[in-house]
């Protein structure tokens, strides 16, 4: 078994959103970097789970990025997996970005490739359809559950109002989302391991970038909150009908 | 040249948030001086020619059964052959949980810049740029698409159904349609209950309800309103909740109406997941809780009181003995 987990960068939850040069650019002062959280914490987890299981397991992580994703991609190493790759740029459109994973997937032999559902950036949930799309492969998106059963996937996914349990056959593109596994903190002998670990760079292939960000907006302030008497809590009520018209 | 929508259904009926993708691909049509199609696969119980009252001119079916079954692959193969022979340019879907699915492939089919998660029409007064939702809600972002042909994902509950009259031609489109290779083998829904992503109303409670056996000062008032229940991560954490009830930043990003927020403090992830909620309702006794900035009516008092008085106001207002 062979598994190819794709990580991003992206700021952590509790950055401040503001913009820089004309609301063009993402103001990165200040800003920690962290691993996409679906990335992290459920499609590396569950992969590193499944190598745990399987010791043959060959597990691989793969970033699209600058020489300022080699923090996160060492904290990856240091949760698990065998080696990194780094395909080599700064260009943030999805289908570029898709060109060089499948590119990388293309020769690598994987069974299992796996994103998280989005990143909590772009928000954008295309990566993992446009591999599958680019390799012809079966995909599985907003995945909560994963197993293994007689060589073939058995995938359990979000749709709305429930959850749908599917299968497949491998090779497979699965998108993770919580529920797949639980977020793990690196211990010493992983980040001290991670530092000898494999990072390969290669050089991006030539590919096409359909989309760019011509300005960001920051939604409008609220008004100011309401404050209504604990003691009066109907009158919250009647707000919502004759004022609010909510309800 | 023409604008085609993927009309989604479940078990037969067409969803709530794929009316939304009809109104705005018909007025992303029009602004575009065309006109919006429509493609629905799988077998609908509902009356496709009704669609011509969002917009549509004209609905082309695949109605075969193997299409119940959802492959993103198979599914994306046939939108893209309905986009080829009807000359569509910009084709449209929800940015739920099937448009995240087909969106991205069709893009990488058609040769076609994908902007997921659109809150507005399109901008095309110079060129074709797309106001979508980024940072998981804390900003917004102006995507410029310069591909020929074009795919929205737009996000639900962000564009208002507007109803035009009329009624649209109903026609079976010759594709082929590939075997799945993704076997569904159960689905589980919870009926009765409204999927939370397009809920209208949504009532959420967090760790200051103190415990899930406490759960039915959530879940009875959602009862009343007819909306759908959330939670705040911690709560989806210690499992008094289940997890596709998470709202937040690494949970579901929501834009009901009116989100109703019962002891939860706040925390700015929280936020990020239901900031594009019209009204927010923040009911929490701790006065500095940081949720109180972002709320539009607040009460700081102990939900144990609280919500029992509210809970019979509604039901006098709904009727309700």
């Amino acid at each position: 078994m062979k598994i190819l987990v794709c990580i991003s960068k992206t700021p952590d939850t509790t950055a401040k959103i503001a913009f820089a040069d004309n609301n063009t650019k993402f103001a990165t002062d200040g800003v920690q970097w962290i691993i996409n959280p679906y990335d992290e914490w459920y499609a590396l987890v569950r992969a590193i789970e499944l190598k745990e299981a399987d010791a043959s397991t060959v597990l691989h992580l793969l970033n699209v990025g600058g020489t300022d994703s080699e923090p996160i991609i060492r904290k990856a190493l240091a949760l698990g997996g065998d080696e990194a790759i780094r395909v080599n740029t700064d260009n943030a459109d999805p289908f570029y970005i898709a060109s060089q994973i499948a590119a990388v997937a293309k020769d690598g032999g994987y069974d299992l490739i796996f994103t998280g559902k989005e990143t909590i950036d772009y928000n954008g949930s295309s990566i993992g359809g446009m591999v599958a799309e680019l390799l012809d492969l079966p995909y599985i998106s907003h995945a909560t559950g994963f197993n293994l059963e007689a060589g073939k996937a058995v995938v359990v996914r979000e749709i709305e109002g429930g959850e749908e349990t599917d299968k497949a056959a491998l090779p497979l593109v699965v998108s993770c989302q919580k529920g797949m596994a639980e977020q793990r903190i690196p211990n010493m002998k992983g980040i001290m391991g991670a530092r000898t670990k494999p990072l390969k760079v290669v050089e991006p292939v030539a590919a096409e970038s359909y989309t760019s960000v011509a300005s960001y907006d920051l939604p409008p302030a609220k008004a100011g909150v309401k404050l209504i008497p604990a003691d009066n809590a109907a009158e919250l009520v009647r707000l919502l009908h004759e004022e609010a018209k909510a309800i | 040249m023409s604008v085609l929508v993927f009309i989604d259904q479940s078990e037969g009926q067409i969803k709530k948030s794929s009316y939304e993708a009809a109104s705005y691909a018909a007025q992303t049509a029009e602004k575009l001086g065309t006109v919006a199609e429509a493609i629905v696969l799988g077998t609908v119980a509902d009356d496709l020619a009704a669609l011509g009252n969002y917009g549509i001119k004209k609905v082309h079916t695949v109605a075969d059964a193997s299409l119940n079954n959802f492959d993103a692959q198979v599914y994306a193969k046939v939108i893209s052959q309905a986009a080829e022979q009807t000359g569509a340019d910009v084709v449209v879907f929800s940015n739920n949980t099937s448009g995240k699915a087909i969106a991205p492939r069709l893009s990488v089919r058609l040769k076609a810049g994908l902007v997921s998660g659109a809150v507005a029409l399109p901008d095309t007064s110079n060129g074709f740029t797309v106001k979508k939702s980024v940072f998981s809600g804390k900003a917004f972002a102006n995507i410029t698409v310069s591909s020929a042909k074009k795919i929205i994902g737009l996000n639900p509950n962000s564009f208002n159904i507007s109803t035009t009259g009329g009624t649209a031609e109903v026609a079976a489109l010759s594709v082929s349609v590939d075997a799945a290779k993704v076997e569904v083998v159960s689905v589980n829904k919870v009926n009765g209950e409204v999927p939370l992503s397009e809920a209208d109303i949504v009532v959420s409670g967090g760790r200051g309800l103190k415990g899930p056996e406490n759960w039915n000062l959530v879940t009875d008032l959602a009862k009343l309103l007819g909306a759908a229940t959330a939670c705040s991560r911690p709560v989806a954490d210690i499992h008094w909740r289940p997890h596709h009830e998470h709202v937040g930043q690494t949970g579901l990003a929501i834009a009901p109406n009116l989100y109703i927020a019962i002891g939860i403090s706040g925390a700015i992830q929280h936020l990020a997941g239901v900031n594009r909620s019209k009204v927010i309702v923040v009911i929490n006794k701790d006065p500095e809780a940081p949720f109180f900035k972002a709320a539009d009516y607040g009460i700081v008092g102990d939900a144990f009181e609280v919500m029992p008085q509210i809970i019979d106001a509604v039901k006098k207002l709904k009727g309700v003995a």
